[in-house]
């Protein structure tokens, strides 16, 4: 039996050496329950017991609790033992009573009186017990019965130091249960001032409640900032000796340091006063200094102390993000922690340094450890610190390291842990699809996310990458290819059936001339994945089938069969049974043209909801991860809050930071809104050209379209419909409020320089200043093209949501291709006109390299909806695209031909213009380059 | 603020609760069970910090005595690695090379010293000086007292 000491309870040792003599879990209960029998019965005997028996019960009951057992008894007897005039008995009493009363127990009323009567007390140890007591119940109960007694306690000249540290912390505790307990006006400069206290200990609990209050009311504590700054200035340039008991290893007070530095990120900037902001700044410096002087002591408390200032200091520079000089050197000094041996502070390092990457200050410094944080990722050992490296990958990548950076994670999501797999391809596809400067690109890494972790890939990740390939032309035939390849693999995951089958149900087509995946090939290839896909794919590729059929007429009985084959008994599942028997049916009733109708290419999805983010802040529940730079302390409240391309784009243009800036977090109240927000931001991008200097959305895809949507965000989409003959064209806008309420002074402004107005005319209606909310309406604008001319107009589109103006340029989608009349010629005329267009102003041509991989059936679409006939048997090579069209203008006509070569080899493009006047022929060429 | 704190040996017992927060038993019991396996399951070198629900673990191992801590996001993970270490160092000054044992039969002074270090989840005082003499004078209280049940238990269980 273990020594015991004087005023132990022999009763007590006795009984817990029985329970640990217990040879297994039977005799352990045995044993208790005869124990409980024992003091109920003494509990409720006809002998009195004395309060050292009540004390020695009491406390075999909290034992036997302890242990995990039921007690319902012995909360009597425990409260009694309050009122004992021995201190020993007493504070058992309470002992039990804070582990084991709930707070809306019957009880509570005799126990508020105890503690009432032992607040009183001359002597500090019961008043502390008291006060104990109460922070350790912490009910409302309590707050409501020391509303008085406490805060006075904190504040009055003849309460001793140790009860004011008490009565502190106690009084924050029943603050978070019942707010309103903290009274105002006088008292708060005299809790402010207790930050001046000369008893480090009192300032140390002082300064918890004054971080709680300022959470609550900012303003009203405002003057905690410059007793905070001075007090913490002290501290950090005291030599250790100085404080005596409260330096912990040679660091001068740590924990008082990090609760002042912690007060002090309640503000934000922390100070206007310069003075302050200096002393502050200089304090920090002093931090960050002596984090690099050679350590005190070898022992790991004296480095964790130390480092724990630090960390916090360096939370308060990212809190602030204003001092760039500040925030690169913390960078510095989390970069030499990340090969530290300690693995507690690598882990920390990288998860600070998660923080400093969403600074624009910081971003490129931190991404200068990427290397050092990708080995992190492949070689801890430790899981945790892994998944930190992985969050600090997500959060440094951007435009520049994207590639780098995801393939990194694709090559170690193959070793990956599984407990960290499904997160790491949320992130992947997030980047991915975020930073794609080219789509195939990111059909290429989702495609291999579903190969290497298919299992972890959810449904969010593969409906979006289809969602994306059906909204983009420019990658459906590449992911058609891709798709196909892949399917051919002799084991594929059903993930990817589901990709594959949907995708090639949609365009199959593109890639039907190749024999190698002629229509039958792609259904057989199907098919063979069938009998191993669950129910739910099994009835994706029956949709499949019936789409093949109405592309591929060819094939249709091969489909009915295996429609005829699944339509009955040999399809258990009642779903497949139905869908196989209306799909036979339909392709055997509906004409070609009901077929068509019926199954016609899906209409492009709204630009807007890519769920996976959602899915990833679930996954983190009180962190969420981020992959955004924040713009440090932007007074401009619209510039913050409407998170726009078309808004972000004007900042961008004159800040180097360019696209890093574009991507701002939205403020905390809107934040679910807008995060879905970012992404269709960053959607926009990719249409919009980066380097573009324009804000525009969307506006190249015009160029080979009519109609379709051509601005969207969160609050309103613009849609535009268009038809053009000879030189008059008319446009459809239709203005879309998305969201609750009304749009007010909703007023479109056509931007048109007049010197271009005079060469295309544009006639724009007025439209209503009110949008109400869910509402459509349209504005029709006529233009009429008199000569050529540059570029396209711009409208504006001011109006104010919720209070705050907002105002997005759009580029129209008039540019000068739309006044084409294809013209149809054979090979002979197209090269004699082609000689004769042999003049220097008459030609131009420019050289650019393919969107990766080069394409050449989208290259044709693209042509083909560009306004000129696209000629087929011409050129002699049939890769070479020509086209021949008529720019009708009011002045003049003008013949213009086209000629297209790719070089597969090189990936590159050579268009050559031809046309009767030369800033036709230049501008042609322009708006034509790099699109293909 | 440390939303709780848990002392369990490496066979998986627990030897002392603190909660700051209000749970239901039945919580209670589930969070322990949870990261009392989560935590033995972890090796030696591994990392004292991890992310657990909404809220960060902090634990260190003293001998055959796990320390473990629940606190918010914004806390400090080192700075609770050393008020581990602060209380770890009281005990043993009080007990006098502290052991599993000492807090198994004392468990009622682990929760005084406990109280007297942290109120409400906040550290209340971190000089190891006035904590111990806060003690002292709880125990000074008490001398003042006979241990007049001495005789009263023999012949009880």
């Amino acid at each position: 039996m273990a020594p015991v000491r004087g005023d132990g309870m022999r009763g007590l040792a006795v009984f817990i050496s029985d329970i640990r003599n217990c040879k297994s879990k039977e005799a352990e209960v045995k044993r208790i329950n005869k124990e409980l029998a024992n003091i109920r019965s003494k509990f409720k005997g006809d002998k009195t017991l004395d309060g050292y028996q009540k004390k020695k019960y009491v406390c075999k009951l909290l034992f036997i609790f302890l242990l995990g057992h039921d007690i319902d008894f012995g909360h009597m007897e425990a409260v009694n033992l309050l009122s004992s005039n021995k201190y020993s008995e007493k504070q058992i009493g309470y002992l039990f009573i804070s582990v084991l009363v709930n707070t809306n127990s019957d009880l509570i009323r005799l126990i508020i009186q105890s503690i009432k009567n032992d607040l009183q007390s001359r002597n500090p140890v019961h008043v502390n017990l008291a006060l104990q007591c109460i922070a350790n119940i912490g009910s409302r109960d309590m707050a409501e019965s020391f509303s008085n007694e406490i805060p006075k306690l904190l504040v009055s000249g003849d309460t001793m130091d140790v009860v004011k540290q008490s009565a502190a912390l106690c009084l924050l505790r029943l603050f978070r249960s019942s707010p309103d307990i903290i009274p105002g006006g006088e008292w708060t400069s005299r809790i402010i001032h207790l930050l001046n206290d000369q008893h480090m200990g009192v300032v140390t609990a002082a300064t918890s409640l004054i971080d709680a209050l300022v959470k609550r009311n900012p303003d009203e504590y405002k003057g905690c900032v410059n007793l905070a700054v001075s007090r913490l200035s002290r501290i950090v340039t005291a030599s250790y000796t100085d404080l005596q008991d409260y330096t912990y290893y040679f660091v001068p007070a740590p924990w008082l340091s990090v609760k002042l530095l912690r007060l002090l990120q309640n503000y934000n900037p922390v100070t206007e006063e310069p003075g302050v902001r200096a002393r502050l700044n200089e304090t920090l410096e002093t931090i960050l200094n002596k984090a690099q002087e050679p350590p005190k002591s070898k022992k790991v408390q004296h480095s964790n102390a130390k480092n724990a200032v630090l960390f916090e200091a360096i939370n308060l520079i990212i809190h602030s993000d204003s001092e760039p000089n500040l925030l690169v050197r913390a960078c510095n000094q989390l970069g030499q922690f990340l090969s530290n041996r300690e693995t507690n502070l690598r882990y920390l390092a990288l998860e600070s340094m998660c923080h400093l990457a969403t600074s624009e200050f910081s971003h490129e410094e931190v991404k200068k450890h990427q290397e050092v944080v990708i080995l992190s990722m492949k070689m801890e050992k430790d899981v945790s610190v892994r998944q930190m490296a992985v969050d600090l990958l997500y959060a440094m990548c951007d435009r520049s390291n994207a590639e780098e950076i995801v393939q990194e994670m694709l090559n170690y999501l193959e070793t990956a842990d599984y407990s960290i797999r499904e997160e790491m391809v949320l992130k992947v596809a997030i980047l991915a699809e975020k930073y794609a400067t080219d789509f195939t690109w990111y059909v290429d890494v989702i495609l291999n996310l579903i190969r290497i972790a298919g299992d972890y890939v959810s449904e969010e990740v593969w409906y979006r990458v289809i969602q994306i390939v059906i909204n983009r032309e420019e990658v459906q035939g590449y992911a058609a290819k891709t798709v196909f390849e892949a399917l051919q693999a002799p084991a594929c995951h059903e993930n990817m059936v589901k990709v594959g089958g949907y995708i090639l149900g949609e365009f199959g087509n593109l890639i039907a001339g190749d024999s190698r995946s002629a229509p039958l090939v792609q259904f057989k290839l199907l098919h063979s994945k069938y009998h191993l896909c669950s129910p739910m794919t099994r009835a994706l590729l029956l949709s499949t089938y019936i789409k093949f059929i109405n592309l591929f007429p060819e094939i249709r009985t091969n489909i009915q069969e295996v429609f005829r084959q699944h339509s009955n008994l040999r399809s258990a599942d009642a779903e497949l049974q139905q869908r196989a028997s209306e799909y036979l049916q339909l392709s055997i009733v509906a004409s070609t043209d009901v077929l068509a109708t019926v199954l016609e290419e899906m209409p492009s999805f709204p630009e807007r909801e890519s769920s996976i983010l959602a899915v990833l802040k679930k996954k983190k529940p009180g962190r969420v991860p981020e992959n955004e730079i924040r713009e440090s302390k932007s007074p401009a409240p619209a510039a913050v809050q409407n998170n726009t391309h078309a808004a972000t784009n004007h900042k961008v243009n004159s800040n180097a930071n360019a696209d890093l800036l574009g991507l701002s977090t939205p403020p905390a109240n809107n934040a679910v809104n807008n995060s879905s927000g970012t992404l269709i931001d960053v959607l926009g991008d990719i249409y919009g050209s980066a380097n573009n200097n324009t804000a525009i959305y969307n506006t190249k895809k015009f160029l080979f379209k009519n109609n379709g949507v051509l601005f969207e965000n969160e609050m309103l989409q613009i849609g535009v419909k268009s038809e053009f003959r000879q030189n008059l064209g008319r446009l459809g806008l239709f203005y879309g409020n998305k969201t609750q309420i009304p749009l007010t002074n909703f007023t479109p402004v056509l931007q048109w320089e007049p010197e271009n107005a005079l060469k295309l005319n544009v006639q724009m209606k007025p439209v209503e200043p009110t949008l109400e909310a869910g509402a459509q309406i349209q504005q029709l604008l006529t233009a009429e093209c008199i000569e050529d001319y540059a570029d396209s107009p711009t409208i504006e589109v001011n109006f104010r949501y919720n209070g705050v103006q907002q105002k997005f340029s759009i580029k129209l989608p008039l540019t000068i291709n739309k006044f084409f009349e294809p013209t149809e010629m054979n090979a002979d005329s197209f090269f004699a006109r082609w000689k004769n267009l042999s003049g220097e102003q008459q030609r131009a041509q420019k050289v650019f390299k393919a969107q990766q991989p080069l394409d050449l059936p989208g290259a044709r679409n693209k042509l083909m909806g560009f306004g000129m006939q696209l000629l087929d048997n011409v050129d002699p090579n049939p890769d070479n695209m020509v086209c021949a069209g008529i720019i009708h203008t009011q002045s003049q006509q003008v013949g213009c031909l086209l000629r297209l070569e790719p070089n597969k080899q090189a990936q590159m493009f050579r268009l050559t213009i031809r046309a009767s006047k030369e800033s036709v022929t230049r501008e042609i060429c322009d708006i034509l380059t790099d699109q293909f | 603020m440390m939303l709780f704190m848990l002392l369990f040996s490496r066979q998986g017992k627990l030897r002392l609760q603190k909660w700051y927060n209000a749970y239901p038993d039945k919580v209670k019991k589930k969070i322990t069970r949870e990261l009392v396996t989560t935590i033995l399951a972890r090796k030696p070198k591994m990392c004292s910090f991890l992310e657990w629900k909404d809220c960060k673990i902090v634990y260190k191992r003293y001998a055959s005595l796990y320390f473990c801590c629940a606190i918010e996001q914004n806390d400090n993970e080192l700075l609770t690695l050393e008020i581990i270490h602060r209380y770890v160092e009281l005990l043993d000054k009080y007990f006098g090379s502290v052991c599993e044992l000492d807090i198994i039969f004392n468990f009622e002074k682990a929760y005084f010293i406990l109280d007297e270090l942290l109120i409400g989840g906040e550290i209340q005082e971190t000089s190891k000086k006035n904590v111990l003499k806060a003690i002292a004078s709880q125990d000074l209280l008490q001398e003042d007292e006979t241990p007049q049940g001495f005789f009263d238990d023999h012949g009880l269980g």
